[in-house]
């Protein structure tokens, strides 16, 4: 299936490409977020605190007087940040461990499937806060323990693909004629694995958005100056009964991401099953 | 056969017990640096530094200090807290009499409200209910749970005036009290679960009311709602039970959340505890019992599994 075919059958779906929209457009104001903020996101004014909405403070003021809207803005960052350390990780180390545990088989991919399994039986956000905790609380090491987590579970998948694809004829026939391991892999097993993998991937950004802000939350991700929708979701919940909103923003900000992320996670999922019947417009 | 099926899931489980308790023992590894002088800061007294390097048993090679833990762990002993002295395992058994209450409580909300919403949504398919339910199921693993918590107590405590935002009454106590502190929590908890039952049951649902067997039920005569809970459901609910079973892990795993906003003493709130204050034998006392308990849990639905589907294969 062409990379053509799979775009406009995702354009098909309605939610998942609004989800897709979402997402670019929510990188693209992560990348250009300096630039988009009206005012500096950091930036105390203790005589104008817990203010309502203005034409000067859109979403109005926190409990320091810091620009809530600027605050949302910058928080993307974080959020698309551990979205993408969620998804390379997994992919540069988890998937390629797996494909090699489950091409060679035998003994190694045995004890190999059993320390995974091992590493997936403890919840996820535990193992993100052992690691966290481990490495020191920060919103680097917090995105880094985010990626280790989803790791294994790649490399499972990437490994049980492979197990499939290793017995087909076409990969046989290679290996017969004397095809090289490196080739054999690079030629055959990943193009052919890569679809499952992909779906995944597409749904640790929204995993990764949910971690990163119970993390922060929890004051083991982000400190200030740097700004989270978890942190800001933390510093606004002591404000809760003054002025609410502090914590709604950011909460509809994480809210929206995770389902435009599952919503696009859907749609590839549905677009690239090749028994999906779906009448190409 | 059965028997030998259980012997085989145990020999599966106990490798598996031993490679979790190493990496929940590893976290200690991946301190950079001193770990004892990490732990304490620059400050530290040396005595201090001499009782926090012996709990840890940072004087020895690597895996004669797993080895150490390890027999020590089997016999019910983890340690003592580096923060306040206290026996690891005596802390973690009380906090944990908390949180089961806590967890078995969301599990039953995320159990009966799923097959409500599914069995009401397939019963009445296309009408408002069932978009209802399909509309809990997309949002309801999408919103953050500590979110919906403060949502919650921001609507029902702190507007409504109906329920307490935090605290926390063991049942055994005051079943009353119990109640009414539990249910926020519950229903913040295990809003994904009841999300996830809902999708999971629907389309299991579904898929046999489509099937041969419930058309020709239909065709019998009997009626809608006997067809759907007598022949529907009772093999609908067979892919849900693995639902429920990894459910368990990870409402065990967001206690972390729940329990601070709530001001439980639970183990989830021991755990974050234990990380702001690098009470590292604390922390590992905690994930490895949560860890255990998770490993249980996996291998009690396995088997309940395999006694509920006659057709798998115990080999």
């Amino acid at each position: 299936m062409s990379l053509r075919t799979v775009f406009r059958r995702i354009m098909a779906e309605r939610l998942a490409f609004a989800g897709f929209i979402f997402i670019v457009l929510l990188v693209l104001v992560a990348i250009f977020a300096p630039w988009l903020t009206p005012h500096d996101p950091a930036e105390q004014n203790l005589s104008k605190v817990l203010k309502g909405w203005s034409t000067e403070h859109w979403l109005g003021t926190d409990e320091l007087g810091r620009d809530v809207f600027s605050r949302l803005i910058m928080g993307s960052r974080a959020a698309i940040q551990s979205g993408a350390i969620a998804i390379l990780i997994p992919l540069f180390i988890g998937v390629p461990l797996g494909i090699i545990s489950g091409y060679l088989g035998g003994i190694v991919d045995d004890i190999f499937m059993r320390i995974v399994d091992g590493i997936i039986a403890i919840p996820a956000i535990l193992l993100a806060l052992g690691i966290t905790a481990a490495f020191g609380a920060s919103l680097w090491n917090a995105m880094i323990a985010i990626g280790i987590i989803f790791t294994p579970q790649f490399a499972r998948l990437a490994r049980g693909q492979t197990l499939q694809i290793r017995k087909e004829h076409y990969v046989e026939a290679s290996k017969i004629s004397g095809g090289f391991t490196r080739w054999i892999i690079l030629r055959h097993i990943i193009p052919n694995i890569a679809p499952p993998i992909v779906v995944q991937a597409s749904f640790n950004l929204s995993y990764a958005v949910l971690i990163e802000a119970s993390v922060s939350f929890l004051g083991l991700g982000a400190h200030d100056p740097q700004v989270s929708w978890g942190s800001m979701i933390q510093q606004g919940y002591s404000m809760i009964h003054m002025n609410p909103w502090l914590i709604i923003y950011p909460g509809m900000a994480i809210l929206l991401t995770v389902l435009a992320g599952n919503f696009f996670g859907d749609g590839l999922r549905i677009s690239l099953d090749p028994k999906h019947k779906l009448e190409d417009k | 056969m059965f028997l030998r099926f259980l012997l085989r899931r145990l020999l599966y489980v106990i490798p598996m017990m031993l490679i979790t308790s190493f990496v929940v023992f590893s976290f200690i590894l991946l301190i950079p640096g001193d770990p004892a002088l990490t732990i304490l800061g620059e400050n530290a007294t040396e005595e201090r530094l001499r009782f926090v390097r012996e709990q840890l048993g940072l004087d020895k090679p690597i895996p004669v200090q797993y080895f150490h833990w390890l027999t020590n762990a089997l016999q019910g002993d983890l340690g003592r807290s580096i923060f306040t002295g206290e026996l690891v395992h005596e802390t973690v058994f009380s906090r944990l009499t908390v949180t089961f209450q806590l967890v078995v409580s969301a599990m039953i909300f995320a159990t009966i409200g799923g097959m409500f919403f599914a069995i009401a949504s397939v019963y009445f398919q296309n009408s408002w209910i069932d978009y209802f339910a399909r509309f809990l199921g997309v949002i309801g693993s999408a919103i953050p749970n500590f979110w919906l918590a403060m949502l919650l107590v921001l609507l029902f405590s702190l507007n409504l005036h109906w329920l307490p935002a935090t605290g926390f009454t063991s049942i055994t106590k005051d079943p009353v009290q119990f109640l009414r502190g539990i249910i926020l929590p519950s229903i913040a908890l295990g809003a994904v679960g009841m999300a996830q039952i809902t999708r999971h049951l629907r389309s299991s649902l579904l898929e046999t009311m489509n099937s041969e067997y419930v058309r020709t039920a239909y065709s019998k005569g009997v009626d809608k709602w006997r067809a759907v809970m007598r022949h529907g459901l009772r093999n609908a609910m067979l892919p849900v039970v693995t639902t429920i079973g990894i459910l368990f892990g990870n409402l065990l795993g967001s206690t972390v959340v729940i329990e601070t906003i709530f001001g439980i003493a639970g183990m989830g709130q021991l755990a974050v505890n234990s990380i702001l204050q690098r009470d590292f034998t604390m922390l590992q006392g905690v994930i490895l019992v949560m860890v255990v308990l998770v490993i249980v849990i996996n291998f009690i639905t396995d088997v309940v599994y395999a006694i509920l589907d006659p057709r798998i294969e115990y080999d």
